[in-house]
């Protein structure tokens, strides 16, 4: 066998390789609440919640344009950290596979309001595109991925920074934070719109929580160390402060 | 500790995060949605989703935007990173020159 040969049996098998990894039979994964699964009167209800964010976030979206351009480069990343992460459907300790949110990051580097606008427009992609989450249910969803996952990041991250100068960890405690706190709220809304016969919402709210929040654990703390380890990456690069909170607190400006 | 070792040591943490699982927990590793479909049958019996989605996919094409997904994500944060660091190299060739 020539030189010429060897590649192309390196070819085949490679090739070989591929198929039978794309070929693996596997089963149609999606974590937010299904398309017609929330009762009409919640659909909308989530919908009506969720839109002030989404407008808050548009004004504010295009005030850091404006005013900083550079802030563009932030954005596409934050965008894009929360479409690699919630096309992770990894496997957890439940049995049940989930994936991470990605909002984290973007709250930390942008603030909270943006990442409602970032945050829809991944959900729309899933939902339009694989079927995954709903239109119907956009409103929810966005509201737990979107809206409060971002916030709770945020707050966590502010928290840990006022009360001492661990910037890691509080990037790691905000991502996380973020990540289970978008699957509480997605246990919370199907718990009040599916009480429990007996026992109501709490009951409905333990069952619902096992499956979401518990599966959600470990994959936040992946979650958090990803969203670290890409931080410590952009901070070798960037002699510029990341964070908006200490953008603002220094009046540096990227 | 080089930095380079810890942010070796969380990608293995990640990992392991995922394999652990896999190896121990003896399970379909649906979706967490699909469990979440099985309570609400359970607890409102009744209920009829009342909107189906407007499109339903192949598996493996719904796979293969899931990847397209994940690729354009990395693409824009790849582009990040190397626009970052080609301006830091240039920054520091201008600090030398001076």
């Amino acid at each position: 066998m020539g030189k010429s040969g060897i590649w192309r049996f390196a070819a085949l098998i490679a090739g070989f390789t591929v198929y039978f990894l794309l070929n693996e039979p596997g089963t149609a994964a999606a974590m937010h609440i299904m398309e017609g699964f929330l009762p009409v009167g919640w659909a909308v209800f989530w919908w009506a919640v969720f839109i002030p964010f989404f407008v808050l976030g548009i004004v504010r979206l295009n005030q850091m344009t404006r005013n900083n351009p550079e802030l563009k480069l932030l954005l596409g990343l934050s965008g894009a950290f929360t479409f690699v992460l919630s096309a992770l459907k990894m496997p957890s300790v439940t049995g049940s596979s989930s994936h991470p949110t990605g909002t984290g990051l973007g709250a930390i580097m942008l603030g909270p309001l943006p990442m409602s606008v970032i945050g829809s427009v991944v959900l729309l992609f899933q939902a339009l595109l694989l079927a995954h989450g709903g239109i119907t249910t956009l409103g929810a969803n966005a509201f737990s991925m979107a809206v409060a996952g971002p916030f709770a990041g945020y707050a966590v991250y502010s928290l840990i920074m006022k009360s001492g100068d661990r910037e890691k960890l509080a990037v790691f405690c905000a991502a996380a934070a973020a990540d289970l706190m978008t699957y509480v709220v997605t246990a919370f809304q199907l718990a009040v719109a599916f009480p429990a016969a007996d026992g109501g919402v709490v009951v409905s709210l333990m069952k619902f929580g096992g499956v979401f929040a518990i599966t959600q654990i470990p994959l936040a703390v992946s979650e958090g160390l990803l969203t670290v380890l890409l931080w410590n990456w952009l901070k070798s690069y960037s002699p510029n402060e990341l964070s908006l909170l200490k953008r603002q607190t220094k009046g540096g400006s990227l | 500790m080089k930095s380079i070792w810890k942010n070796g040591l969380m990608l293995l943490a990640v990992v392991l995060l995922v394999v652990l699982p896999l190896l121990f927990v003896n399970g379909e590793f649906g979706g967490a949605d699909d469990a979440a479909e099985g309570i609400i049958t359970e607890i409102a019996p009744d209920y009829k989703p009342w909107f189906g989605p407007l499109t339903e996919l192949p598996g493996e094409t719904e796979s293969m935007l899931f990847a397209l997904q994940a690729a354009i994500g990395a693409g824009v944060i790849g582009y990040t990173i190397g626009l970052l660091r080609g301006r830091q190299d240039r920054q520091m060739l201008n600090d030398q020159k001076n």
